[in-house]
């Protein structure tokens, strides 16, 4: 996990499921073969409504159609982000797509714990919701020591909830890595 | 202070007396399922992380049970099954269940239970959200991913958060018109869909020891659909049958103290209850049927973990028998023994099978089917703006194949009567 993540914001709304994060019709890719991973980034966020894709305005892509990977760095949104389906695809499809951070008001669990034990993306709670706030393509800052997220345009900052007992599955890389340096397994 | 079934159950594969919510633990896992979706990457982050030769932890503690895309020609769907079929073969799983075969089961959830791998007391992980369904045997079960899962398979251990639990007490006598799905769309409409996000979600009372297994399976395979942990009923009688009836391994009835502390109750009495639906796009999005009655459909979908039960069939088929459908109408047994039981079974004369096809439905092959979406060819997948009335578990956006198409959930009676009119009907119109 790096200490400061900074980039442009895609922001969503409330309750992006993982179909919308990845339609399910593209879980049959190959999640190692170079070929076929790159198609997670492509078709991140692809199952979003065109209205709510990019707000406020919508209508803009995670990744535009042609591309293998996205523009954006961060996405935000409000609650129960990642809600549905475990699919692991999903915070896999974001970290391939370009997405190094979600910033949202809760998560459902499973997301939350699969973009934790894999690695894939920093899943950062935020103390006030962001989405009527941030516009995608702003540029964002977060600092993780810190625990802040400054909006680039408006100078403001806004606190981050801890991380808690994750951060140490984070800061180690993966669960494995994690159970590796806690003698879990060897 | 005393424990609820789920502090139990995890205290005791955790190997202590007792844990409380909040507690981080390691547990010992009974058994790790996996599937066509994501049993390739979890093989995949196995072999890489603890080697390309690397042993599963117990392969008789690992089932395999393909099932999401199975009657598809997508080339990539068809790879995913020669890789399952590979890791199966190299090391020895008995509990393979391989498509074209006659071991070739359906849908995992279902599968999971007719082939006796729910045993009360035990801890069982899957790498799929709906892995819940199997707590209707007194278990504790939840879904995870793939890298958890590829944990399991090398160490038969894995981390869990303690869950706080939610108590729902089912009292009365059910109605005729009703089901254990009008139950759990009204407990997921009441607290909302994170509402019981890391939670466990009990269910207790007369009524829903009333239901049989496969009702009860309808219960927990949504308490994921409220955001829970797991869904849990303790076992009783007919669940320790159920088990008897199909395997020889041990279990242990496990059930919640009387002081058990809860941090939330509610009390339902099922006789007051009305048939509901979850409106598009969530599944808490919830209505009284006589609400949305009138609603013009095109088309409605009988299958899936949560609605593709012999049982689910039964009801359908007792609305359906000597009527004709008015919209397109998929019937998809969640699996082979299901759809075996439709060829046998017989109501009026006639077998379920053919109580179908003579009310005009479209009947399918046993899998996860269009619950889901999936690849293009698969039966019954949303292509364009269809409103469909489903008895699946999910209406998110696109969730059964288009964007554009909008899914309201509800009963196997409340789909079926709805199939009749071409309308969203109450089953109490058809029923009387």
């Amino acid at each position: 996990m790096k200490d400061r993540i900074e980039g442009k914001a895609y922001v969503l709304g409330d309750s992006i499921d993982t179909d919308q994060i990845i339609p399910a019709a593209h879980l049959v890719y190959s999640m190692t073969e170079p070929d076929e991973r790159r198609m997670y980034g492509r078709y991140a966020c692809s199952g979003v409504p065109n209205d709510q894709a990019g707000l406020p305005e919508g209508g803009k892509p995670m990744t535009d159609p042609e591309a293998w990977t996205s523009e954006y760095t961060v996405v935000i949104a409000g609650s129960n982000f990642g809600c549905g389906s475990s699919r692991e695809h999903a915070p896999f499809a974001l970290q391939v797509a370009g997405i190094e951070a979600v910033v949202a008001t809760s998560y459902a669990r499973i997301f939350y714990r699969n973009a934790v034990d894999g690695g894939f993306v920093v899943p950062f709670e935020s103390r006030e919701r962001l989405v009527e706030e941030i516009r995608t393509g702003d540029d964002i800052i977060i600092d993780v020591p810190a625990g802040t997220l400054t909006h680039v345009a408006s100078g403001t900052t806004h606190l981050l909830n801890p991380l808690g007992d994750v951060a140490d599955i984070l800061r180690a890389g993966n669960v494995f890595e994690y159970a590796r340096q806690a003698g879990f397994i060897k | 202070m005393g424990q609820t079934i789920t502090q139990k159950i995890l205290a005791r594969h955790a190997g202590r007396d007792r844990v409380a919510p909040g507690d981080n633990i390691w547990v010992d896992v009974d058994t790790l399922m996996t599937h066509d979706v994501c049993g390739p990457p979890t093989i995949g982050i196995f072999k890489r992380e603890f080697g390309e030769d690397a042993k599963v932890w117990d392969p008789d503690k690992l089932v395999i049970l393909p099932d999401h895309y199975i009657f598809t020609e997508d080339p990539h769907a068809r790879r995913n099954i020669e890789i399952l079929r590979a890791f199966a073969a190299e090391h020895d799983l008995k509990h393979y269940f391989d498509v074209g075969t006659s071991r070739y089961k359906g849908v995992c959830h279902v599968a999971l239970a007719e082939e006796g791998f729910n045993r009360p007391g035990t801890v069982l992980f899957g790498t799929d959200s709906h892995s819940c369904t199997s707590g209707a045997f007194g278990m504790f079960s939840t879904g995870v991913g793939n890298t958890d899962a590829a944990l399991i398979m090398g160490t038969g251990k894995i981390w869990v958060k303690v869950p706080e639990t939610m108590r729902f007490v089912f009292e009365g006598t059910l109605p005729p018109w009703l089901m254990a799905k009008d139950l759990i769309l009204s407990v997921i409409g009441d607290i909302g869909f994170e509402g019981g996000t890391y939670r466990a979600l009990e269910f207790d009372g007369e009524a829903v020891f009333d239901l049989s297994m496969e009702e009860r399976m309808t219960l927990t395979n949504m308490a994921i659909e409220a955001g829970g942990k797991n869904g849990i009923i303790a076992a009783d009688q007919k669940t320790e049958d159920y088990v008897r009836a199909r395997t020889d391994m041990p279990y242990e009835l496990v059930a919640s103290d009387q002081d058990a502390r809860y941090i939330f109750e509610k009390v339902y009495d099922v006789s007051t209850m009305e048939p509901v639906v979850a409106k598009p796009h969530r599944p808490d999005n919830r209505a009284t049927v006589s609400e949305v009655a009138g609603t013009k459909l095109d088309r409605a979908y009988i299958g899936s973990c949560t609605g593709g039960k012999y049982e689910d069939f039964l009801a359908a088929a007792n609305v359906l028998e000597g009527e004709r459908v008015q919209v397109d109408t998929f019937v998809v047994p969640a699996s082979t023994e299901v759809s075996k039981q439709l060829r046998e079974k017989t109501l009026n004369g006639k077998t379920l099978w053919q109580v179908f096809l003579d009310a005009g439905c479209k009947m399918g092959h046993a899998s996860c089917g269009a619950c889901l979406g999936g690849p293009v060819d698969t039966f019954g997948r949303t292509h364009g703006t269809e409103v469909v009335i489903s008895t699946t578990n999910r209406n998110f956006p696109g969730r059964m194949g288009s964007k554009q198409s909008a899914v309201y959930l509800a009963s196997p009676l409340t789909v079926a009567a709805s199939a009749i009119h071409g309308v969203i009907t109450d089953p109490r119109a058809v029923l009387a």
